[in-house]
């Protein structure tokens, strides 16, 4: 193995690293505020992704039929509360955010698509559309089920996943596609080049983590968001609304994972069903962290990227294996560190 | 008043039992038992989509298929299977997008005596099985004009990268098996996963291996990955792909990058480049024109060409058939097995002319197989 080879291996780990690092935020980030371990993470990055690849084929994306449906359930689901309580706040609320939202997003890209607007538009567009999915998802399936314990949300969220990728598979088919790549630029660093494209997924990973700091530090809403985490009931007791808590930390979720979509779509061929394989290694990602330290995934997700890089120049047929097994060690350290502390401490 | 009524709902229904009496005495039904979704509905739903439009009559007879979708577990193709014998009393089963869907299918197949003709290349392993009949080309078939092009182009250094699964593995074991001998050799053997969102590490290894060509044992829209890597890490030989990869979606997703990518197919998709005197000329025409009417100009594949002559096997034995027995007996079921089996006038499907025998349950040759080159974003016929 020679210098080029070296760094070759090691931008294509680092690329691999940076989604698997923005998996894990995602991860970590609903799990702490809502105790889901949400596996259906990767498929936002499928919807970003395959949503943009249509667009730019100047078609319809089917994320406007998924769009319309959840927004819909949704609405049945607020109004209905909405009368039950007598609300008339709620009511309006639900008419807002349930219908009138949704409905301009999804009726503004079906009119505007086929339009030929650029990429900036269509990205916008994508981000537009697959934002809104992570809170609705929310409201319908996890925010009725809040107190039940870690493992029925696990597995209402493998449920979600099961139909997220079911109604990938109608609106998508189930070939793969690409986007076109955002930038065509190339840096040379001594023997090796680096194209624009790996650099911005760096680059916008490395920001996110940055930025979600600083909004857990010094934020209301981010302070609200660790609140929850800690104490569901004590949040609510100091007038936090843990539902709205659930869905802000949905609704980054999923911008976070349209944004990871849009970002490697372009340099990978993207399936209906690609999301769990990387959601699984951004979980090993997150376990790294603990389920909570951002930097402590980011550094599990920089050494998964890594290993899968390399192991796949030394033993290909062997890379799946070498980088599953690692989640044993990992888990086994983890608990060792953590001192038997009991995840389902609070439930 | 009332009595007219009355009188007319005896009328329709006399109507009705006799026209369902003439139908379940003419009526030969066929099982379709495929992946319409899953991880092999990409291979199943084409499959699945040319049984949807093929003809309700053929040869004077009138077929009924019963069309169920396994969801890519082999265990309910199992269970789809046995309902489709048992309640249907399906004479003929066409299926299996897998090799273990139709693995676990040609059991069933087996024990209940149904002629059943599998959709995948699962030649190897069902030798023997009496009622089981392989349409698709066995993977030596395919691959040996391959190696002839290779001689031809003096290739003698060749690099694999394949699934690291048992597709990656059937391909490179027929590929070595074909080559013995030659003076060809497999310098660097690389896999990779369908769901991979990197092969640079792999492709990286494979170059620095010097190979005269790649092969690429991959399928569908997985197979571009490892091309286009190879090619943005400057790689100037010939790449070689299977079958597998003749799709469509394999050149959107490839684009420029795909370019001079050779891969061997039926002649089906090809149809409209053959010479007018192949014999499959106007068999693929009437085939692709059918399957392009319902789903769109340019659809036509591999796979539709496939289950298109999975019909014609399955049609042509049953209306044989239909002059010995009746449908839905086990006396026309052997009848249909037997037609199958001696099909030795040569059934002419849209990919591949079949010339069965009790032994080989195949009769493919090399005759049913041309070389496709992607030239100027398309598949052409390679000279």
């Amino acid at each position: 193995m020679d210098f080029g080879i070296f760094t070759f291996l090691l931008q294509d780990g680092l690329n691999s690293a940076a989604i698997y690092c923005l998996m894990a935020i995602a991860i970590i980030l609903v799990f702490t505020t809502t105790r889901v371990l949400f596996v259906a993470q990767g498929d936002f990055l499928v919807l970003g992704a395959l949503t943009l690849s249509q667009l730019q084929l100047g078609r319809v994306p089917g994320t406007v039929w998924i769009l319309a449906g959840l927004a819909l359930l949704a609405f049945a689901m607020e109004g209905a509360q909405a009368l039950r309580e007598r609300s008339r706040r709620r009511a309006l609320r639900a008419v807002l955010f349930c219908l009138l939202v949704p409905a301009l997003v999804g009726g503004g890209v079906a009119w505007f698509s086929g339009k030929e607007l650029g990429l900036a538009i269509d990205i916008l567009a994508t981000i537009a559309l697959v934002g809104p999915i992570g809170p609705l998802l929310y409201r319908i399936a996890f925010q009725p089920l809040a107190d039940k314990s870690i493992l029925v949300l696990m597995v209402v969220a493998t449920a979600v996943h099961f139909v997220i990728i079911s109604l990938s598979l109608i609106f998508f088919g189930a070939e793969g596609w690409r986007t076109p790549a955002l930038t065509d630029a190339q840096f040379a660093l001594g023997p090796v080049l680096i194209s624009g494209q790996v650099i911005a997924i760096i680059v916008t990973s490395l920001l996110l983590i940055v930025v979600l700091f600083l909004f857990f530090s010094n934020s209301v809403y981010g302070k609200s968001l660790i609140a929850t985490a800690s104490n569901r009931v004590g949040a609510r007791l100091m007038g936090i609304s843990t539902a709205q808590s659930g869905m802000l930390s949905f609704a980054m979720a999923s911008a976070i994972g349209c944004v990871s979509g849009i970002l490697i779509g372009s340099i990978t061929t993207i399936y209906y069903d690609t999301g769990l394989v990387l959601t699984l290694k951004g979980l090993i990602a997150a376990v790294f962290g603990g389920l909570a330290s951002f930097p402590a995934a980011a550094a599990g997700a920089v050494i998964l990227g890594l290993i899968e890089s390399y192991s796949a120049f030394f033993a290909s047929a062997y890379k799946e294996i070498i980088l599953f097994s690692l989640l044993i060690p990992l888990l086994m350290w983890r608990f060792v560190l953590a001192g038997h502390q009991d995840l389902e401490e609070e439930a | 008043m009332e009595f007219r009524k009355k009188m007319g709902h005896v009328l329709a229904a006399a109507l009705s039992v006799s026209v369902m009496a003439t139908a379940a005495a003419a009526e030969i039904r066929i099982g379709v038992l495929l992946s319409t979704t899953g991880p092999n509905a990409s291979i199943g739903i084409p499959y699945n989509n040319m049984l949807t439009v093929v003809p309700d009559t053929f040869g004077g007879e009138s077929f009924r298929l019963i069309h169920l979708n396994d969801a890519s577990d082999p265990s309910t193709s199992v269970r789809n299977a046995r309902k489709v014998i048992n309640e249907d009393k399906v004479d003929i089963i066409i299926g299996g997008s897998s090799s273990p869907a139709a693995l676990a299918i040609a059991e069933v197949a087996e024990e209940t005596q149904t002629p059943f003709l599998a959709l995948s290349a699962v030649n190897q392993q069902v030798k023997g099985m009496d009622w089981v009949f392989v349409v698709p080309h066995a993977v030596d078939t395919m691959l040996t004009p391959v190696v002839n092009d290779m001689k031809a182009e003096g290739v003698t250094r060749v690099g694999y990268i394949g699934y690291s699964d048992a597709w990656g593995d059937i391909v490179l074991g027929a590929f070595q098996a074909i080559t013995e001998g030659t003076g060809i050799s497999v310098v660097a053997e690389e896999r990779f996963a369908r769901a991979d969102t990197s092969v640079a590490g792999q492709v990286l290894k494979l170059v620095a291996a010097r190979p005269d060509a790649v092969l690429v044992g991959a399928s569908g829209v997985a197979a571009a990955l490892p091309n286009v890597t190879l090619v943005e890490r400057g790689f100037k030989g010939p790449i070689f792909h299977t079958h597998a990869t003749i799709i469509p979606e394999f050149l959107r997703v490839g684009g420029a990058k795909v370019e001079g990518a050779i891969a061997p197919s039926g002649p089906f998709v090809v149809g409209e480049q053959l010479p007018e005197d192949h014999p499959l000329k106007a068999t693929a025409a009437a085939a692709a024109a059918l399957y392009e009417a319902a789903f769109g100009a340019g659809s036509k594949n591999a796979f539709a060409g496939y289950s298109y002559d999975a019909f014609v096997l399955a049609a042509t034995a049953a209306v044989k058939a239909a002059e010995t027995a009746e449908p839905g007996t086990g006396a026309y079921r052997a009848a249909v097995r037997a037609a199958i089996e001696n099909s030795g006038d040569e059934v002419i499907g849209a990919t591949a002319i079949y010339a069965m025998t009790p032994e080989d349950h195949t009769g493919v040759d090399e005759r049913s197989v041309v070389l496709v080159q992607v030239t100027d974003g398309a598949f052409k016929l390679k000279p």
